[in-house]
């Protein structure tokens, strides 16, 4: 009898203990470990580990839009970064005409929702129904689009924006922290929060949701799936955006290619996270930030130069190991 | 056997055309259509992967970067004569592209966009971390120069050559297994169609292409190769010609080739679209356009007014 319940006893700790025993929380919990100790014993990896998770930050906001649109549609946006891009430049004419920061940041906010919608409409949604390959194309022809328009508006020469954090250094036990980086973890996670707050406990969100995990049957109970995509791509585009305008005060100038290496980042980030799990975006922006810190600073052939090659190898590296990422489903397809 | 002979009379007339062409064309213009023979190789290579196999690459310019390379190296290091260095470069990215294709066999649809893609954005940050051996973000000047007619000639006759291998490969076993692949893999292997070898073959061949149009492309800029022109832009390039050539077809490679290769001159006069810029928004808006409208690109196109004449 006391054999059993001790037995039972054994079984229920196993069970309770089952979703903290699974890799993905253990890799990650060890991570903050390492991190928070290695933080303790040199400054040096505090401040660079601070610098990656503002970093990171930029990377997860941009990966969650890609990934918000991939949840919808299965669909890679290859022209987020030049959408977010364009979007800075429109912060930039805002600030030229008289705005403040702040009030050229909102106003920007709502011309990236709106060329979201529009993008999706006009050019996406024709071709949202053919082959993979066929929408890949038109995002790449978006991309160059972007990217010609903007240069022709505001020309390729460097512009330069005011930061909207200013470059003071705080200093906290002999660590510095930039008050630029701790900005943009602020914006970017205040961002995140409001989606989160947005897709669980509004019916907009409600509807998005149902919209894009099984569209036919949310179209039945009265779901406007069609609409619920296109402001999906919104949504996606003040992401971008948000990503935009806190990666241009990090790189100080403003010009077309401003996006472009921080694309490939995000990719890295929302495959590193499992491309269907907007957590894992984030996990993986923040993450990749901070890796990439911490290589560059301590493994020294790792120079700025290998700094895309290694996103590239991180990202092959996910895709033939763990393809489903940290946080996503392996996906069984039926033949 | 009437359609086959009407295809052979008109490869051997535009071949005619090809050749007689430069006694015609000034320096200038026999450069810029030597630049539409790099386009046709380079696209070709694109064609065979994306159109007949259906594997995307948005990489292709990583190809290009490596086959460019490897002619201005050789020619700078040991001066070897430059057709050779061509052909290297077909060898070299054979092997590079075997390589790429094995993780590529793993992807498929938007992994494998994504992972192309980041192979495009990657291959230019190496010359700037090896700049000892490959010159930095300077370049590499190769040894050799060549004059407006040789690139012409040597361009159009390697995009002959490849043309004919590529046609000699899609008529036959390979290309059967090949679009096998591409319309339902499940298919083709249960069918006995070794996926993993038709697929890695197909990088390999469509990269040993890319490599062949990087080398000629290195010469046509004065034998220098440097990064920054081998830029996520000319990738996009290549994909924008394999769209408007329409996916799987041959021969609309070369209307593909022509429209990446001439619309920066052709549109150099016209205002407001004659400047870079300009040309990047015409090139973003007909891709769009193309896809949009006629998904299956000039062939396509081509092929459904033949068929509305013929039902007349």
């Amino acid at each position: 009898m006391a054999e059993t319940s001790r037995r039972e006893g054994l079984t229920e700790a196993v069970e309770l203990l089952r979703p903290v025993l699974r890799p993905t929380p253990l890799v990650l919990a060890a991570t903050v470990v390492f991190l928070a100790v290695g933080s303790a014993l040199s400054t040096i990896f505090a401040q660079q580990t601070v610098a990656g998770l503002a970093q990171g930050a930029v990377y997860a906001s941009l990966a969650l839009a890609l990934v918000l649109i991939y949840r919808a549609t299965e669909v890679i946006n290859f022209a987020q970064g030049e959408m977010a891009m364009a979007c800075v430049y429109v912060a930039y004419q805002l600030i030229q005409w008289g705005l403040s920061y702040w009030e050229a940041f909102c106003v920007t906010l709502v011309v990236a929702f709106l060329l979201g919608i529009a993008i999706q409409l006009a050019v996406i949604r024709p071709v949202q129904h053919k082959s993979v390959i066929a929408v890949v194309i038109v995002t790449v022809g978006l991309f160059i689009l972007i990217d010609g328009l903007v240069t022709w508006k505001w020309s390729a020469d460097i512009k330069f924006m005011p930061s909207p954090f200013g470059t003071k250094v705080y200093d906290a036990g002999g660590v510095a922290f930039a008050r630029q980086d701790i900005g943009t973890l602020v914006v970017v996670i205040v961002s995140v929060i409001f989606l989160w707050v947005l897709f669980q406990f509004s019916k907009l969100g409600l509807g998005m949701r149902a919209a894009a995990l099984r569209p036919a049957s949310a179209a039945l109970v009265g779901v406007r799936v069609d609409r619920m995509l296109a402001i999906g791509w919104g949504l996606a585009s003040v992401l971008g955006a948000v990503a935009g305008l806190m990666a241009e005060p990090a790189q100080f100038v403003l010009q077309p290619s401003l996006m472009q290496p921080i694309l490939l980042y995000a990719f890295a980030a929302a495959v590193l996270g499992g491309l269907e799990s907007p957590v894992g975006a984030v996990v993986g922006g923040l993450a990749l930030g901070v890796f990439l810190n911490l290589v560059g600073q301590y493994v020294h052939f790792i120079t700025s130069e290998l700094r895309l090659p290694f996103a590239f190898a991180v990202l092959l590296g996910v895709l033939l190991v763990k393809p489903a990422g940290l946080f996503g489903r392996a996906r069984l397809r039926r033949v | 056997m009437r359609a086959h002979l009407t295809g052979l009379a008109m490869a051997a007339a535009a071949a005619l055309v090809l050749a007689l062409l430069p006694f015609q064309l000034s320096g200038y213009h026999q450069a810029l259509a030597a630049e539409v023979g790099i386009y046709f190789c380079a696209v070709l290579g694109l064609n065979i992967l994306t159109g007949y196999t259906g594997q995307i690459s948005i990489g292709h310019g990583a190809f290009m970067a490596i086959g460019g390379y490897t002619t201005a190296v050789m020619s700078r290091d040991h001066h070897t004569n430059l057709v050779v260095t061509m052909l290297m470069a077909f060898a070299i990215c054979f092997v590079f592209g075997l390589i790429v294709g094995l993780p590529a066999l793993r992807l498929s649809g938007v992994y494998l966009a994504l992972a192309t893609f980041a192979l495009a954005v990657s291959v230019p940050q190496l010359p700037l971390k090896f700049s000892t051996f490959l010159g930095g973000s300077g370049g590499v000047q190769s040894a050799q120069t060549v004059s407006h007619t040789w690139l012409y000639g040597a361009s159009w006759t390697a995009a002959a050559i490849l043309f004919v291998g590529a046609w000699l490969i899609l008529r036959g076993r390979t290309g059967r297994a090949f679009r096998a692949l591409r319309d339902s893999d499940v298919a083709a292997t249960s069918s006995g169609i070794e996926l993993a070898v038709y697929k890695t073959l197909a990088f390999g061949i469509s990269a040993a292409y890319a490599g062949v149009a990087g080398s000629l492309f290195v010469l046509g800029t004065n034998g220098f190769a440097q990064p920054t022109e081998f830029g996520i832009t000319l990738s996009l390039l290549l994909l924008v010609g394999a769209a408007v050539a329409g996916l799987g077809s041959l021969w609309g490679v070369l209307v593909g080739a022509t429209f990446v290769g001439l619309l920066p001159t052709i549109s150099s006069d016209v205002p407001l679209i004659g400047s870079t810029h300009g040309q990047d928004v015409v090139f973003g808006a007909i891709v769009v356009l193309v896809m949009l409208l006629l998904p299956q690109g000039f062939a396509g196109f081509l092929g459904r007014v033949a068929r509305l004449r013929a039902r007349g």
